[in-house]
């Protein structure tokens, strides 16, 4: 395993209140895999990966384990961790005009991705970076290297994101909803671009995102989060071909072009759950169609049958 | 808590001032005016806690005596740019056309002034003192109110009430006396307590230099002006009002800042 | 929009400006009570003296003529002659503008240096003691008046260290800022103040931007983070706000410059106040709000330069 998750907790801390935004996540990312971490928004999927990567605030509280290669990333001090990230461990952000700074040339922006974590010497880190455009599918590489944000298109923007981020060849890449922010037929092609280049780079690539369709189409395992716990982790393709939470089950009902051919959509009912105010029982059971009673005083357990893990009480009756 | 504090603070600092300003017998030890030939120049004592001037009057007595020229410069230096600003901003914003594009030119134009250097030449042409510098404050400072204003009132013209009172046939000055203005002006008057503490420096700073307030008036200002040839053997002619006007700033500014997070206004 | 263009169509703003200027300061004179010439002769000046005062001022002919002087005699830089020195107005302020230039530059350039780290101290520190300590200083800073901090460093740095003069410019560029120190930190302080809130805001604002957390997860160190991704962007926030203060930095200079006895133009304007010099007063009101314009010139060509969003 070259990342391992056990036990992740991430408690953000307002005024006078706790949100409980990550709660008891565990989770596994193999040399070379493709893993999809899916939920709604709130789901706590992208506050995962950012307390993975030790990105969140002062406001949050993290707790647990998180393995990279044998060393625990949350207890490490800042300056190893800081070595790690953008260098064994890229990662990419959802809004790439967000994200890249709106004042600095692109260029400047991977140069100094090389600085942090090579001593390549000026003109190497200019054919570095030249190269890196060109694997990521920008064009005229010599003139992109001095304009500015806004002068990218969306597609190019988060292209060039990917390429800050693989500067340093890593062996994992966190991305966080690479996609969302874009066109759909763009869409398609950045999730073309970084599947190509896992199989180039022979990188490991733990994707965040809302869309099962992504997910349908790139992951090998996937992990489905719902307030802020995992509830079923599993083969894509055996969790998609037969669901084994009521969670997911609703979810790939609600989405179009999957499923059975043909088959009535249908969307979930009620609200996100709150997070400040947990539940002793499961969190999905006020919105799920199959719940028992126990569901509502008792939170069912993560069980693990061969390759696959389920949290529900109804796994056999789907 | 965050909003309160500098309120708490800076009300009982103005509370304080403006007592004394009121009935300063309670607070004056001495009479302003009396000479004490004994204690020319005295330093500071029990007898005269902030010391006495060149004439032996006592110095703290002096600057609770000026309490009441320096607050009234404080409400007037404000209250005239107020009252202009707040009606000029009041019709633009709510006619906007030619007057709107007139204001903003002047608006330009009248920040590349630098406003001190804008007051002191209109006190040059109309002289100084006091009520002079009243006019030219209210000159210069009205663009400020009449800016924030329009500012507002665009924002309030588009509100569903004054759709509503058209509605019901009220109107064009009933809608903006009775409605617009009191939901446009919160911004305004926060910001005008702020600028107290502004018109308390100015008005200090005009009687340094003697273009404000004119001896004998007892102003901050003057005292500290009177002081300065004594600077390097009685340092302490001029501590009390200098003090007075920072503690006068700090009321006036932490009671703007306190309402202004309090009232949620963006500055 | 290309930027030249953006920068030309800039530059071309600056002559209606002045002539806005110049007609506003000509207004000015004209709208309000008051007559310069029984102001500068008192009332029992003979008819032919108050006649000569009159032709003098070029006070006799009609308004539109008078205008029309002005403006050509303000595009000649001629502004008349002094009442007070008899000299022309141009060549007295000519002498003085150098003292209050290099005074308020050097003011400025004090602020910044301290408002920078000060502000980054305060930002990174939010709500603990650093940060409430600073922003006290420059709370009571905004509370004092200019002339009573140049009383107070007078007091201390100069009468009783005798660390620094006690006024004047001396001779010769290093006395002239050995002579200025003083007077700029006194109008540095509220300035410093001003800057420093406003750059703080600035950077708490920035660092909860998305850019600054994908700088960490790029692995950058934090100075680099600090000085390149959130400086910039701070600063072009407050580019602005430094150009729009060079007008009450020239204002502070009037006080400044009376405390320090400083051969500058704020002290002349003063003085010249108490001489009823008009012409003086009206040609450095014109001087100091054309050198404003000329700030606000220079703070878009500095911002175009830190952000290049701007004209595009």
């Amino acid at each position: 395993m070259s990342l391992s998750v056990r036990d992740l907790r991430v408690v953000f801390t307002a005024r006078d209140s706790k949100v409980f935004a990550v709660d008891g996540v565990d989770l596994d990312v193999a040399p070379g895999e493709v893993v999809g971490l899916v939920g709604e928004s709130g789901s706590g999927k992208s506050v995962t990966l950012r307390a993975i990567a030790r990105l969140l605030h002062a406001n949050a509280t993290v707790s647990g384990r998180v393995t990279w290669q044998g060393q625990d990333l949350l207890t490490m001090p800042e300056e190893p961790m800081r070595r790690i990230r953008g260098c064994q461990i890229g990662i990419v952000f959802q809004e790439p005009m967000a994200a890249l700074n709106p004042v600095l040339p692109i260029g400047l922006q991977i140069d100094e991705s090389l600085v942090a974590h090579t001593t390549l010497d000026k003109s190497a880190r200019r054919r570095r970076a030249l190269e890196l455009l060109d694997h990521v599918g920008i064009a005229a590489g010599a003139t992109r290297l001095g304009q500015y944000p806004h002068e990218f298109s969306g597609g190019m923007r988060q292209r060039a994101m990917i390429a800050i981020a693989l500067a340093s060849s890593p062996a994992l890449l966190l991305a966080d909803e690479p996609t969302t922010a874009l066109d759909v037929t763009i869409q398609d092609q950045i999730l073309r671009l970084l599947l190509r280049l896992k199989d180039e780079l022979g990188m490991a690539l733990l994707l965040v995102t809302h869309d099962l369709g992504v997910v349908a189409e790139t992951a090998e395992r996937v992990v489905v989060m719902y307030a802020g716990r995992v509830c079923e982790a599993g083969p894509t393709a055996k969790v998609f071909a037969h669901p084994r939470h009521a969670y997911t089950q609703a979810l790939l009902r609600a989405m179009p072009g999957t499923g059975a051919a043909q088959a009535k959509l249908i969307p979930i009912p009620g609200m996100a759950p709150r997070l400040d105010a947990p539940s002793p029982g499961c969190a999905f059971m006020p919105r799920c169609a199959v719940s028992e009673p126990l569901c509502a005083t008792t939170r069912p357990g993560l069980i693990v049958e061969g390759a696959r893990e389920m949290a529900c009480y109804a796994r056999d009756r789907l | 808590m965050r909003a309160k504090l500098p309120l708490i603070a800076g009300c009982s600092l103005l509370s304080v001032m403006v007592t004394a300003a009121l009935v300063p017998g309670w607070f004056m030890p001495h009479d302003p005016l009396a000479f004490d030939f004994a204690a020319l120049l005295a330093p500071p004592s029990p007898e005269h806690i902030f010391g006495t001037d060149q004439f032996g009057r006592d110095i703290l007595s002096r600057t609770i005596a000026a309490a009441r020229i320096d607050l009234q410069i404080a409400v007037f230096a404000m209250g005239g740019p107020l009252i202009i600003g707040t009606l000029i901003g009041l019709l633009v914003g709510w006619f906007g056309g030619v007057a709107d594009a007139v204001f903003g030119r002047l608006a330009d134009l009248v920040i590349t002034f630098p406003f001190l250097v804008l007051v002191i030449a209109v006190v040059a042409i109309l002289g100084p003192g006091l009520i002079n510098m009243y006019i030219a404050v209210a000159c210069v400072g009205w663009v400020v109110y009449a800016r924030l204003m329009r500012g507002e009132v665009r924002v309030q013209k588009a509100a569903d009430y004054v759709a509503a009172g058209r509605v019901l046939g009220y109107s064009t000055s009933r809608i903006l006396f009775r409605h617009v203005l009191p939901n446009a002006i919160r911004p305004v008057l926060v910001y005008a307590v702020t600028d107290m503490a502004l018109a308390i420096l100015l008005g200090s700073s005009l009687g340094y230099v003697g273009l404000g307030a004119q001896p004998p008036e007892a102003e901050w200002g003057v005292l500290i002006a009177d002081g300065r040839n004594f600077f390097t053997t009685a340092p302490w002619i001029s501590l009390a009002p200098g003090v007075a006007i920072v503690l006068a700033g700090l009321g006036f500014s932490l009671t703007g800042d306190g309402l202004a997070a309090l009232l949620d206004v963006k500055r | 929009m290309n930027r030249g263009a953006w920068l030309l169509g800039r530059l071309a703003q600056i002559v209606p400006s002045f002539l806005a200027i110049g007609l506003a300061v000509f207004v000015l004179a004209r709208l309000l009570p008051g007559d310069p010439v029984s102001a500068v002769l008192g009332d029992r000046a003979s008819d032919a003296t108050i006649a000569r005062l009159t032709a003098q001022l070029g006070l006799d002919r009609s308004i539109p003529v008078q205008l029309w002087g002005f403006l050509a005699g303000v595009m000649r830089g001629e502004f008349g002659e002094s009442i007070a020195y008899r000299v022309p107005v141009t060549r007295l302020i000519a002498e003085r503008l150098p003292a209050t230039l290099m005074l308020t530059g050097l003011a400025a350039l004090i602020a910044v240096v301290a408002a920078v780290p000060l502000a980054f101290i305060a930002a990174l520190r939010a709500d603990r003691w650093p940060d409430l300590l600073i922003r006290s200083v420059f709370q009571v800073g905004l509370s004092t008046p200019i002339f009573y901090v140049g009383l107070l460093l007078l007091t201390v740095f100069a009468a009783w260290l005798h660390l620094f003069p006690v006024g004047g410019y001396g001779e010769g560029l290093g006395e002239h800022l050995w002579h200025l120190f003083l007077p700029a930190c006194t109008l540095a302080f509220s300035f410093a103040a001003v800057l420093m809130r406003s750059l703080r805001g600035a950077i708490l604002q920035v660092l909860t931007a998305e850019f600054v957390d994908f700088a960490r997860a790029k692995g950058l160190r934090s100075q680099v983070i600090l000085g390149r991704h959130v400086l910039r962007n701070a600063l072009i926030a407050t580019v602005t706000l430094v150009g729009l203060h060079v007008g009450s930095l020239l204002g502070g200079a009037v006080i400044t410059e009376s405390v320090f006895a400083v051969p500058g133009v704020g002290r002349l304007m003063v003085e010249s106040i108490f001489a009823r010099d008009y012409p003086v007063i009206q040609a450095l009101t014109l001087v100091l709000a054309v050198l404003v314009s000329l700030a606000f010139l220079v703070t878009d060509i500095v911002q175009m330069w830190l952000d290049p969003r701007v004209g595009r």
